[in-house]
């Protein structure tokens, strides 16, 4: 599924504002795929009696840089074609695992009037609200 | 403080990896973006590379002999470090230039910082490792750095 973006208006924009959310419920498809694209055979993410068992997590780990993924695109789609995304710093605060909803988000917190760099908050939140990943993301608008 | 970081430990600040040349490719493109579920057309037909494409790009290709029983390679750019348990991380990335396929990309990887800090159970190690990404023209594509915390 693809989309289609509106423009933005750089002069309407708000410090505050809240960018789209989006949902994310990864399977084990998607976390195979995603793992075999990566080379990574680390067995906390495919093999449920290790992660279970060996490692004492309450299912299979989603791989963390995805979360890393879904902020990035949480952001290129709300710049869509008005500008591009130039940097961002994250980290991952606690796992999540299969079967649980991920939703993640943005909020904008500085914007340059003259550099046109408008810098948001973003994060991955669980079901339960909690921020698992923060970052912060800057922009170049054209 | 303590004297988690010794002297030997810390020698190993700056080792750098041998340069590791890869092509991009549009097919590699086009399932990155279907594994981490994109929307946007120009990375699901694979005319330019997602953000963090980088990332399945330069991760190990290690045979299966160098796993551990675990599943992981070992990073061969790491000292052995005297606290083993890895605490969440962090990661900053700078992107200069857009990836299209065809592109010969280059990583090296430097482990740029060691330094201790007390934590609420005990003494944390951080680690950073800063990847640089060069094109065939020598221009800079990404720079990464990764900070990791063991405790």
């Amino acid at each position: 599924m693809s989309t289609a973006y509106k423009r933005i208006e750089f002069d309407q924009l708000t410090v505050g504002e809240s960018l789209p959310e989006r949902q994310f419920t990864p399977d084990n498809k998607q976390l195979f795929l995603y793992n075999a694209v990566l080379w990574n055979a680390h067995r906390i993410h495919f093999d449920y009696p290790y992660a279970t068992e060996v490692e004492e997590y309450p299912g299979l780990v989603v791989a963390g840089p995805l979360l890393g993924d879904w902020m990035h695109q949480c952001v290129e789609e709300w710049l869509g074609s008005s500008g591009r995304l130039t940097s961002i710093e994250y980290s991952n605060r606690s796992a999540s695992y299969i079967g649980e909803t991920l939703s993640s988000g943005a909020i904008i917190t500085q914007i340059n009037q003259d550099t046109r760099e408008v810098t948001l908050d973003v994060f991955i939140k669980n079901e339960r609200d909690e921020v698992i990943a923060p970052g912060v993301a800057t922009t170049e608008l054209t | 403080m303590s004297n988690l970081l010794t002297n030997e430990l810390m020698s190993t600040v700056g080792r750098t990896s041998e340069p590791y040349r890869e092509l991009v490719t549009r097919r590699d493109i086009r399932k990155y973006a279907i594994a981490t579920d994109s929307r946007q057309a120009k990375y699901l037909s694979g005319d330019e590379a997602p953000p963090m494409f980088h990332v399945p790009l330069f991760w190990d290709v290690v045979p299966l002999d160098e796993l551990t029983p675990d599943g992981v390679s070992i990073d061969s750019l790491l000292p052995t470090f005297p606290l083993k348990k890895a605490m969440a991380g962090g990661l900053k990335i700078d992107y200069l230039r857009a990836i299209k396929p065809g592109d010969w990309l280059t990583a090296t990887r430097t482990l740029s910082a060691i330094y201790e800090k007390s934590g609420r159970s005990g003494a944390l190690i951080f680690y950073e490792v800063v990847m640089n990404i060069i094109d065939d023209e020598n221009r800079l594509v990404i720079r990464e750095k990764t900070t990791r915390i063991l405790r």
